[in-house]
């Protein structure tokens, strides 16, 4: 019906569009990639999830910026092919094996936490293991020994003792990479480091594998929050949630207003009226309060919150915007030709009278969804966000009750605000346009 | 030609169909009696405030074949009651029959046969058209009300019926939108609507006024054809004498609320009997360059409210002949000074 | 009737428009002339241009404007050199004046009718809020509107009463012309016939002269002077009075006047099949040729305007 080509003659529509199928294409990316279940595992993981990110590590990205690289996080693995293991059967019941870990370090600041992790096969007896620290410079550091369990974590940063041991006042995770571990303003000394890691196992059979996550400052495209989750899952999953959210509220909402209206306006009378005065009533109550008060007595599940909001919306001030154009419409010649042909009332409403306002319908409903996804955020930034999704509004909240702001990860706090502001300006800029199309009188502007 | 109507209960009553029997004039299709409609005047929505008094007392007879011209200005309750013998108001007092039986007493079935049974053109003619169906869509609706479930019934019904009003070649105009036709082909895809569940009487409203000259007569010839091919009836509502006249037999004058003259057009143009028609008759121009020079004689004043018309004859206080003591007291009836000449004028007492 | 003579004179108007769908040519190359204390009608179907040829004249021009050239001389001062100010200063509403299509549904409905007839005379500093009340009533009583009207709201007014105050409107700054669009399309016959009594009184008591823009072939004949028929941005025929309505010239004009339906004469109306050209690419040659009965061979080509007894056609017919 309408030319809709037209679109791409308004500039700031084809910027909200492009926003607009970059979210989607996000969207089906998340959800192919990451499907919903796991998402939500690893959303709600904890220490087993997570365990080798750092905490609010900012975005790689922000190096960027820097004049020095901020480090980011170094994984090496016993099963790494840099990763020299040796196996040495010594009698029938001890067995040497040993390690090399061998990284290049090239940054200036020290990473935050050592840890390496232990994972080992055995029947009875523990293995025992012994780590030693070779640094570019040739110093031999001994970090310590100790005996595994099946999966052990050695804190290297947590080692007190180890800190003890070495020169300086440094934590261990700056004082292994310290230069000059005594200078004013410490930095870390460049270049091939090697962790040799010596393990006897006393079965036959047994077997030792080892990690040495050193954690960066930064990690990752998006960084990372308190409990070390990649925050890049949360925003990558808010993408579809919050268009999910948005358009099925706005789709919702104005559907049903439209409906309603329309049929209060063909009846006229005591229908008309009573819905007028339920529309009266309803723009009086507050939305968000109510929201909140749901949310906080009964049930905060993302869903609800969606069916509430649209309940409360559908009363809204739309009633009256498209109560008078049907008001208009009513009157064409052709509703009254077709009453004397003998349409029903409900044949002149759907057939008839909507389908002249579907083209109002459009930029009315792209114009909402802006609304609906900024209510979602701000339940969750009030604490009342659906407890199991990662949505951006959660990770803000989460930035906020962290003193994100206060700390200096800003990033925290600003990749999901930036990424709602852009879904807004999106969905803003296409409405605009489309309601310049569609409706003929603000052509030109 | 048409449509197999029988079996279908929806389509057609068939106590309406008995009544309809092949003679002409043996019973008149359309009979009014007395017909008023009345609007109620409400005051802050609750309290009485009179009436307006659209329709105020008409009676006519109207059979199959025949055409009639409505002819009155606006205000003078014409559009009531072609509204009202379209079944889209309820008469206040006085009869509507159709086929011999009274309208108001129809069923909701029944109601729907009449609806098919009365076709409407209308004056706008891109009103007349929902802008977003094309217009086949548009043909098709009729038939889908009434119960016309196959399609390819409904195909071959609006061929028919689109060569019947000469848009042809039809897949030209099938799936156009009205916004792409000219106002003679918007005005004809009306007709045609009217036409497509097989009516006998058509009501058209001011069927050309909003055409261009040169198209007019086009389109009225078209109706005329149509009246003689299916033995329609057709009341012409309209404020234009001269179009009227060379399309109707007979030419019915309405001033506030009433029929004032009924007669044959060549008896009314020959011979009017109600000083309004004259009045009426006089200021209508013909191309003619001595119009220029001259001044019209019109009657003064307005046309009465509604809501409280002058007492006895409406015309009274703008008539040149009113007789003191009797125009102003008491309404006259229809008198018949001529053979099937009515004018209720005192006048011609 | 020779040039100078003549109130008003244009020639080689153009007005075009830019649309979506191209260039809509709706003044194509007018030729005209208006002259004192006479009424001309402007005869055409709808689409014809003959609207777009009184906002030419008027410069009352939409933003999507692509050409507009030609020359208009008003009592000899050339117009279209003028600057927008200045025209609209000295020109529009003081020298020439408009009662627009619908002219009666046009009056602000907050506004007193006083004071919307009265308001030209202050907006062009031609008198005070006084005088031009005083000169609104004189007009009142011109055209035939009890003054105690002057203090109703446009809503109070009859359609025929609005409609004459639209034309008192047009009125109150005494211009040498004014066009009339379609002055009584929306009205009963019996209203109609009124308004023209008040057109022809007026044309004789203020000397006015009239430029009348109709469809309504009947209606025209009743302030008719001369007649200028326009067809597809074009005028094909121009013709007094006494020659349009008894035998007109143009092929077109003959098969319009054959299809007005007459009251007091007995004659079959015809219709001319066809529709007119779009205004957006008109064809060359005789824009008329494809409906026309009489075409032949020297039609392909576009017709120059040719003299017949005095009055113009654009036909080749009469070469």
């Amino acid at each position: 019906m309408r030319n809709l080509r037209e679109i791409l003659q308004y500039p700031t529509a084809i910027i909200g569009l492009i926003i607009i199928l970059g979210l989607i294409g996000v969207s089906i990316y998340a959800v192919v990639a990451l499907p919903y279940s796991e998402a939500i595992r690893l959303w709600r993981g904890g220490e087993d999830v997570w365990s080798k990110n750092p905490k609010t590590a900012a975005p790689t990205w922000v190096n960027l910026f820097r004049r020095q690289d901020l480090p980011a996080t170094i994984k090496v693995s016993s099963e790494d092919e840099s990763v020299e293991k040796t196996r040495e059967v010594v009698t029938e019941d001890m067995t040497d094996i040993d390690f090399f870990f061998t990284f290049d370090y090239l940054y200036h600041g020290f990473p935050r936490e050592i840890s390496i992790f232990f994972e080992t096969q055995y029947d009875e007896k523990n293995p025992h293991v012994s780590m030693t620290w070779l640094t570019p410079d040739g110093r031999e550091i001994r970090i310590g020994s100790m005996s595994l369990e099946r999966s052990a974590t050695y804190r290297v940063s947590q080692d007190s003792t180890l800190q003890r041991r070495l020169p300086g006042d440094l934590p261990p995770h700056q004082a292994l990479f310290a230069a000059d571990p005594e200078a004013e303003n410490p930095e870390a000394l460049q270049g091939p480091y090697t962790l040799q890691v010596s393990a006897k196992v006393f079965e036959p059979e047994a077997d030792v594998d080892a990690e040495l996550v050193m954690y960066g400052e930064v990690h990752g495209i998006a960084g990372t929050d308190h409990r070390r989750r990649d925050l890049s899952v949360a925003l990558l999953w808010g993408t579809p949630i919050a268009l999910a959210f948005g358009l099925l509220a706005a789709v919702g909402t104005s559907l049903t207003t439209m409906i309603i209206a329309g049929v209060g306006t063909w009846f006229g009378g005591w229908v008309d009226g009573l819905i007028q005065r339920i529309t009266e009533v309803n723009l009086i109550l507050p939305t968000l309060p109510i929201l909140i008060m749901v949310g906080t007595f009964y049930s905060r599940s993302l869903w609800l919150m969606l069916g509430v909001l649209i309940l409360l919306s559908i009363f809204g001030g739309g009633i009256k915007t498209y109560r008078a154009i049907f008001l208009q419409v009513k009157e064409s010649p052709y509703i009254e030709a077709a009453q004397a042909y003998g349409a029903s009332d409900a044949r002149v409403i759907f057939r008839y009278l909507i389908p002249r306002i579907i083209p109002m319908l459009l930029p009315n409903l792209i114009t909402l969804v802006p609304g609906f996804v900024f209510t979602e955020a701000a339940l969750a930034l009030l604490g009342l966000g659906d407890p199991i999704l990662p949505t951006w509004g959660k990770v803000i909240n989460d930035a906020r009750f962290n003193g994100a702001l206060y700390q200096g990860n800003y990033y925290w706090m600003l990749e999901p605000s930036v990424l709602l502001m852009i879904t807004g300006l999106a969905f803003s800029l296409l409405g605009f346009s489309l309601d310049r199309i569609f409706n003929p009188r603000l052509r030109g502007m | 030609m048409s449509v197999d109507v029988k079996g279908r209960e929806d389509v057609r009553d068939e106590a309406l169909l008995d009544q309809l029997g092949p003679e002409r004039r043996n019973g008149a299709l359309l009979s009014i009696k007395d017909l008023k409609v009345w609007f109620e005047l409400k005051r802050w929505g609750f309290l009485h405030a009179g009436y307006v008094r659209a329709v105020d007392g008409v009676s006519f007879d109207l059979h199959r074949g025949e055409a009639i011209g409505i002819v009155g200005e606006s205000g003078c309750g014409k559009t009531t009651l072609m509204k009202t013998i379209l079944g889209l108001y309820e008469p206040t007092e006085g009869e509507v029959a159709f086929a011999g039986s009274e309208v108001d007493a129809f069923g909701s079935r029944q109601m729907r046969s009449y609806r098919g049974a009365v076709g409407y053109v209308q004056q706008d003619p891109y009103g007349a058209l929902p802008p977003f169906m094309t217009v086949e869509g548009i043909l098709e609706e009729p038939m889908k009300i009434h119960g016309v479930s196959d399609a390819d019934e409904r195909k071959q019904r609006i061929r028919d019926v689109m060569a019947e009003v000469k848009m042809t070649p039809m897949d030209d105009f099938l799936d156009k939108y009205p916004h792409m036709l000219s106002g003679g082909q918007q005005q004809r895809v009306v007709i045609a609507r009217a036409m497509m569940l097989e009516p006998r009487l058509i009501v058209a409203d001011e069927p050309v006024s909003m055409l261009d000259a040169s198209v007019r007569v086009e389109i009225l010839r078209l109706l005329q054809g149509l009246q003689a091919s299916h033995d329609l009836a057709v009341i012409y509502i309209t404020h234009d004498l001269s179009t009227v006249r060379y399309f109707s037999e007979y030419i019915f004058v309405m001033y506030a609320g009433k029929l004032v003259e009924k007669a044959r057009v060549d008896e009314l143009l020959a011979n009017p009997l109600h000083p309004y028609t004259h009045a009426l008759l006089a200021a209508t121009p013909d191309p003619d360059y001595r119009n220029a020079l001259t001044q019209k004689t019109v009657p003064p004043g307005e046309p009465p409210s509604l809501v409280n018309p002058p007492p006895g004859c409406r015309f009274h206080p703008r008539c040149p002949h009113m007789i003191e003591g009797l125009c102003d007291v008491e309404e006259p009836p229809d008198f018949e000074p001529e053979p099937d000449h009515f004018a209720a004028c005192w006048l011609h007492r | 009737m020779s040039d100078n003579n003549a109130l008003l004179r244009v020639e080689d108007l153009r007005l075009y428009f830019r649309t979506r769908q191209g260039v809509v040519q709706a003044v194509d190359g007018v030729d005209f002339r208006l002259g004192y204390n006479e009424a001309v009608v402007v005869l055409g179907e709808s689409g014809c241009g003959k609207t777009s040829l009184a906002r030419a004249v008027l410069r009352l021009l939409p933003r999507n404007v692509d050409t507009y050239s030609g020359r208009v001389y008003l009592n000899g001062t050339e117009l279209m050199q003028m600057g927008n100010e200045e025209f609209r200063r000295n020109v529009r509403w003081v020298k020439m004046s408009m009662v627009p299509q619908a002219a009666m549904n046009a009056l602000n409905p907050v506004l007193r009718v006083g004071e919307q007839v009265a308001e030209p005379m202050t907006a062009h500093y031609l008198a005070g809020k006084e005088e031009a009340l005083a000169q609104a009533r004189r007009m009142f009583q011109h055209v035939g509107v009890p003054v105690d009207f002057l203090n109703r709201y446009a809503f109070e007014l009859s359609g025929g009463m609005r409609q004459r105050a639209a034309l008192a409107m047009a009125l109150v700054t005494m211009p040498n012309m004014v066009f009339l669009d379609e002055p009584t399309s929306a009205l009963d016959v019996l209203t109609q016939a009124n308004i023209f009594n008040v057109l022809k009184r007026i044309k004789k008591d203020l000397e006015v002269s009239f430029i009348l823009i109709t469809h309504d072939i009947a209606t025209s004949s009743e302030l008719a002077d001369r007649v200028a028929v326009m067809y597809a941005g074009q005028i094909v025929e121009v013709s007094d009075a006494r020659r349009f309505f008894s035998d007109p010239l143009h092929p077109y004009s003959r098969m319009l006047m054959a299809s007005v339906p007459r009251l007091k004469v007995d004659q079959e109306p015809t219709f001319i099949t066809g529709h007119p050209p779009s205004l957006l690419g008109p064809p060359t040659g005789c824009r008329f040729a494809d409906r026309c009965p009489s075409r032949f061979e020297k039609c392909m080509e576009e017709p120059p305007v040719f003299e017949e007894q005095g009055h113009e056609v654009k036909c080749w017919l009469y070469a």
